[in-house]
């Protein structure tokens, strides 16, 4: 017994080094599985609040972009609103489609903190539970484009996987064709400007700067502004090509976003857990 | 002297971990290189440092990083096998009995010893860093340089502090 403890004491430092990496190595693991019971992330009293305060700062350097997407955001509605007033209603018969009209709710969030230099990169914003934020929303930027996908909660804070995560895919079809695809980022590089599309059929003739929307059947709405087709002739060798697209969105300059409350979420959830368990 | 060191120590804490988390997190190069001088903060810890305490140093350093970056237990590994490969490198190139430099700067020890020395403890932190991240062997040869890029950027940066601050102790 003796001998053990000094054998033990004189390589001390290896044997530290096994028990403090076990333990590194399993807060990895568990934060990169769904239920994760530790939150020191961004999140966090300390860390959100040091990331609020700095963005006070911050957020004055930027106020010209975020007037003119504001801006040109504001055009864009009056236009389609102007479309939709022009209808003769008198002459129409009038179809009440509440459900559908009100699916989708949004709710506006400025980044208090984000990244895109790192491989797995996350978003925090300023709502919480209290606002009535959940883990697993979607959530798309203020101009155009996809963000990501809500993360951890908590009361007024809460962390959005980027789409610039290795585990962040979404459901995307291409306008000309009506292509299915699964939007990803960084299996070739780790530009924060370029995403890949996989699991495209080869039979698929894919245009050049085709645009590239949600196909409605991840979180997303249908038809949210993705990207643009910029190269088609990366071949995986099977029945399916990968697709390089340029997206709209610069996560660069990313300062508002909207949360996506989808009403029907549970519902679906509900149905779709009946079906036989095809994961 | 003993306080003198801690609190330098602690200075040298909230600074690199100040410039990491405001100013390095947001520079990259190409998406290739991004930097992490903030380990030089345990590159400089005292010769006689006890080792349970300097585990539990990198530990804490290396949880606190995560919390900004939001990759829990990524930093903390890493920074634990930067331990472990400081401590190897000691034990074999210092002999602790005779010697009295307090701490492992560039003017104690000279460009060689200090520049082997910061290359195995950043190529150490940064292999760790960027598997766990990355965490699948598909990214392979494009994770390991990253890995490269970043180690090299790194460690320009950590020399060109310590020749900033270099003071070469008289003799």
């Amino acid at each position: 017994m003796r001998n053990l403890w000094i054998f033990i004491n004189r390589y001390n430092a290896f044997f530290f080094f096994i028990i403090f990496f076990t333990i590194g190595i399993y807060l990895t693991v568990s934060n990169n599985s769904y239920q994760r019971s530790v939150t020191v992330n961004s999140t966090n009293e300390v860390v959100g609040t040091a990331y609020k305060n700095l963005n006070v700062l911050k957020k004055y350097l930027n106020l010209g972009d975020v007037n003119d997407s504001l801006a040109a955001e504001n055009a864009k509605l009056k236009t389609e609103l102007l479309a939709l007033s022009s209808i003769d209603s008198s002459k129409n018969v009038v179809v009440k489609d509440t459900l559908n009209k009100t699916q989708y709710t949004y709710l506006s969030a400025r980044v208090i903190k984000n990244s895109i230099t790192l491989r797995n990169n996350i978003i925090t914003i300023n709502r919480g539970t209290a606002d009535g934020i959940a883990s697993g929303m979607a959530v798309i930027s203020a101009g155009k484009g996809v963000v990501g996908y809500i993360r951890d909660v908590s009361d007024h804070l809460a962390t959005i996987e980027s789409l610039l995560h290795k585990d962040t895919k979404v459901s995307v079809t291409l306008k000309k064709n009506n292509a299915l695809g699964t939007l990803v980022w960084g299996t070739k590089n780790f530009d924060y400007r370029k995403a890949y599309i996989k699991d495209v059929p080869n039979h698929f003739k894919i245009a050049l700067k085709d645009t590239v929307v949600t196909s409605g059947f991840s979180r997303f709405p249908p038809g949210i502004l993705v990207g643009r087709v910029s190269n088609t002739g990366i071949s995986t060798g099977d029945n399916f090509m990968t697709i390089e697209i340029d997206l709209f969105n610069d996560f660069s300059t990313l300062q508002y976003v909207y949360v996506i409350k989808d009403k029907l979420a549970e519902e679906q959830k509900a149905l779709e857990s009946k079906l036989p368990n095809e994961q | 002297m003993n306080s003198k060191i801690i609190l330098v120590n602690i200075f040298r804490w909230f600074l690199l971990l100040f410039i990491q988390i405001l100013l390095l997190r947001n520079l990259s190069f190409y998406s290739l290189a991004t930097p992490f001088v903030y380990i030089l903060f345990l590159l400089l810890l005292p010769f006689k440092i006890p080792n349970l305490l300097l585990y539990l140093i990198a530990f804490a350093t290396g949880l606190t990083l995560d919390a900004f970056y939001d990759t829990l237990g990524v930093h903390t590994a890493a920074c634990v096998a930067l331990a472990f490969v400081r401590i190897s490198f000691i034990t074999v190139t210092v002999n602790k009995d005779n010697f009295d430099e307090p701490e492992p700067t560039l003017g104690n020890m000279g460009f060689k010893w200090f520049s082997i020395y910061a290359i195995l403890c950043t190529f150490a932190h940064h292999l760790v860093v960027f598997f766990l991240e990355t965490f699948r062997l598909t990214e392979f040869s494009y994770t390991l340089l990253r890995c490269l890029l970043s180690a090299i950027f790194t460690l320009f940066l950590i020399i060109l502090i310590e020749f900033i601050f270099y003071n070469r102790k008289a003799r």
